[in-house]
């Protein structure tokens, strides 16, 4: 929800952080369909984050035991892999605000989670989803969603990792 | 009201539900019914890892795993559904990577594996490294899996549909699954689903206590809904209290931190798990430990001003081994009680953590209606359930496991019988007792608050049926919970309206937390030893003779229409351990 006018989970926001000489304020997050009193409609938020892609598409036969991952892989996409889609960084976004077909950083930041792990195969098609007009070139980079994020994830580079890949089309 | 048919209906959609909905969902019309939204279940608090004996990094087998299960569980542990679930990990964290579980890897490239309670090396030698994890929020990362996979396999699932009732048809004198009845929050809407199959999943009911580890939505409605339609709950005086909650809040810190190599230290510094578990000390299972911590605060050597907590203590770990392996719980430290757990000692204490018992059913995941007989259709799976891997206590990480294991073993038994046998009638005005709770509650005048009646029983709970229990503190938990029942006749709520009503949902919560309560209460009464997770100070020791048999509670009536519990009891499975003294 917003506290004070920004984006945050309310089980981690504590009432000493804030000045309680003033009214706090709370509201529901913007961006989403309003229901009642704090409660919004999730909908168009999955729907973004479903047509990524969100999972994984494996390279190759499978295989009979675990598939081998060298520690510096598995590092490559960790920062992503901490979104629990409270939605803290799609509804703190002035461009998804102002256009809901835009994609929103969640959904990139699940994008991305798929894109980098060096056990997929499926990152030209969720490239080709992204560079839609309504993909990644929509990011005006305000850092607004790396600011909201509850779990410390830097949404913003996460979101500019894949417009380089998009550019130099190398993962 | 609407009305829909389905093969196989899903109730929750935590790491059971989703992973039962993975197997029923490709050879039955499934449909995943879930209070929340998947990704805000429960499951996704799990911290620490899911053992398995893959042997990655060291010597390992099933069959060890096997027996810490068994004696972790104070020999309760029906040993057949054990030996299935610690036979079946190894394949269970196996599909999980191979669905893109991102597991954290050793330098070989493998799923790494870290020490964790109560596991050891050939029964008891020494802890074992047998939990495979992903950094501390391997449960996170389970639960978006599957849920990435539900997507993949285009899982129907039906968000904030509250079930509220289970439907069972008469056939022949026998009863039958024949659907649910669910509560649409967003509209107010009462649905029929009828169903061959149904799975419960909805785990536990960590709301009956204060101070508990669980989100408010823990609260018991799956077992509820059977318990009152006459199924019998399994070892519900089984609870376990996890012994690093953040003090004074409950908060979870991961057992994953001490088997990193954090230390429990009472106030003058002392190791004391030295004195209680010599052998493996720390890493002693969950129900030890947190009885040491409260003995240790009884006799004076807690910590803090009130001396009512001990010390976590990670100071001695490399600031880059616990920002990498336990970042979570770091900043949960952090957050919470302004304390840097690389730096500083972390004050803890237990909190109600996990449910032993449930719904009894079988290794098939079918629901038992007595000792011997199952209900056609009706399958549970996961905390919601008691197939009993977790006997008395369970160990850590065997939670992620059981999910696992069991959650695929119901989806495949749901959708497999329900290939095999057409959609029975419903039965008569089947909607009528749920739109009679719906209305009873929005129209009562009483003047009893949902709030105020629940923390009560939270802190008479907390008071009087936590780690350790006595005659005189059941007694005391026992009136109060039945006044509490008595009150909840009279409760009333202030939102009337049908969108949303949060008011009306916390009001049925709380009548399943109470009904729980009491038989948590009831058991622990009746049980007149001390087992796993229970212990009795009127009765220190375990006592085979009498109370080696499963608690089932049954929900009877009366002639003059007054419910009451009956205890019955059930034979524990042994196959290949006889009881001994256990000694960590």
């Amino acid at each position: 929800m917003r506290i004070n006018g920004r984006n945050r989970l309310a089980c981690k926001s504590l009432v000493k952080d804030l000045d309680i000489s003033k009214p706090i304020t709370v509201e529901a997050i913007k961006g989403l369909p309003l229901e009642k009193d704090l409660v919004v409609d999730m909908d168009p938020f999955f729907a973004a984050y479903r047509s990524v892609l969100p999972f994984l598409i494996p390279a190759g036969h499978e295989p009979s035991k675990d598939r081998l991952q060298s520690a510096e892989e598995r590092a490559r996409f960790d920062d992503t892999t901490k979104c629990i889609l409270c939605a803290c960084c799609t509804t703190s976004c002035p461009v998804y605000w102002t256009d809901d077909q835009y994609f929103g950083p969640a959904a990139i930041v699940a994008a991305n989670r798929f894109i980098f792990d060096s056990r997929d195969a499926g990152s030209e098609q969720r490239l080709e989803i992204l560079n839609a007009k309504e993909g990644v070139w929509r990011c005006r980079t305000t850092f607004n969603c790396t600011d909201a994020c509850p779990r410390g994830i830097e949404v913003t580079k996460a979101i500019q990792e894949v417009k380089r890949a998009l550019i130099f089309r190398r993962v | 009201m609407q009305t829909h048919s389905f093969d196989v209906v899903i109730v929750g959609a935590g790491g059971a539900g989703m992973r039962a909905a993975l197997e029923s969902s490709t050879r039955a019309h499934t449909a995943v019914l879930t209070k929340l939204y998947p990704t805000r279940s429960h499951t996704g608090a799990a911290q620490g890892g899911m053992c398995a004996a893959l042997a990655n990094v060291e010597e390992d087998n099933w069959e060890w795993h096997t027996f810490d299960t068994v004696k972790g569980g104070d020999y309760l542990v029906d040993q057949d559904a054990a030996e299935i679930m610690c036979k079946e990990a190894i394949d269970a964290v196996l599909d999980l990577e191979k669905m893109g579980l991102p597991f954290n890897r050793t330098p070989e490239g493998r799923i790494d594996q870290r020490r964790f309670g109560g596991h050891t090396r050939n029964h008891g030698e020494a802890a074992v490294r047998r939990a495979c994890y992903a950094a501390d929020r391997t449960g996170h990362m389970i639960l978006q899996t599957l849920y990435q996979n539900c997507i993949k396999q285009d899982v129907e699932f039906y968000n904030e549909f509250y079930v509220l009732d289970l439907l069972m048809t008469d056939v022949d004198g026998e009863q039958v699954t024949s659907g649910v009845v669910a509560y649409e929050l967003a509209t107010g809407e009462i649905h029929l689903f009828r169903a061959k199959s149904v799975i419960f999943a909805t785990g536990g009911f960590g709301k009956v206590w204060k101070t508990t580890s669980n989100a408010h939505t823990l609260t018991g409605d799956g077992m509820g809904i059977v318990y009152r339609k006459g199924i019998p709950l399994e070892d519900m005086e089984f609870y376990q209290f996890h012994p690093t909650g953040l003090a004074g809040l409950g908060v979870l810190l991961t057992e994953g931190a001490r088997g990193e190599g954090g230390i429990l230290r009472n106030a003058s510094g002392e190791r004391f798990m030295e004195r209680y578990a010599p052998t493996i000390k720390d890493l002693a299972p969950r129900d030890m430990v947190s009885r040491s911590m409260v003995l240790e605060v009884r006799e004076g050597r807690g910590a803090g001003p009130n001396k009512d907590y001990v010390y976590l203590d990670l100071t001695h770990l490399p600031k880059e081994q616990i920002e990498a392996k336990l970042p979570d719980i770091t900043e949960f430290s952090r957050t919470y009680l302004g304390v840097d757990p690389v730096t500083e000692l972390v004050p803890v204490f237990p909190t109600a953590h996990y449910a032993m018992g449930g719904i009894p059913t079988n290794v098939q995941t079918q629901v038992l209606r007595d000792n011997e007989h199952v209900i056609p259709g009706l399958y549970a799976a996961g905390e919601c359930a008691c197939v009993s891997v977790h006997g008395s206590n369970r160990l850590g990480t065997n939670s992620l496991l059981d999910i696992n294991v069991f959650g695929r073993r119901a989806g495949i038994a749901a959708a497999e019988y329900a290939n095999t046998v057409n959609h029975v009638e419903l039965p008569e005005d089947s909607q009528g007792y749920t739109i009679t709770l719906v209305e009873q509650l929005r129209s009562s005048t009483g003047s009893e608050r949902v709030a105020v009646l629940r923390r009560e029983m939270q802190e008479t709970m907390d008071m009087n049926a936590q780690v350790y229990r006595t005659e005189a503190t059941l007694k005391q938990a026992l009136d109060d919970v039945q006044e509490l029942k008595r009150r909840y006749k009279n409760v009333s709520i202030q939102d009337k309206g049908v969108r949303y009503n949060t008011d009306l949902l916390e009001a049925i919560e709380l009548g399943f937390l109470l009904d729980l309560a009491e038989l948590v209460v009831i058991g622990a009464l009746e049980r007149k030893e001390s087992r796993g997770g229970h212990a009795r100070e009127d009765y220190p020791t375990r006592d085979d003779v009498n109370f080696m048999r499963h608690t089932m509670a049954y929900r009877r009536t009366d002639e003059g229409g007054r419910e009451y519990v009956e205890l019955d009891y059930k034979p524990v499975v042994i196959t290949r351990y006889q009881p001994m003294e256990r000694k960590y």
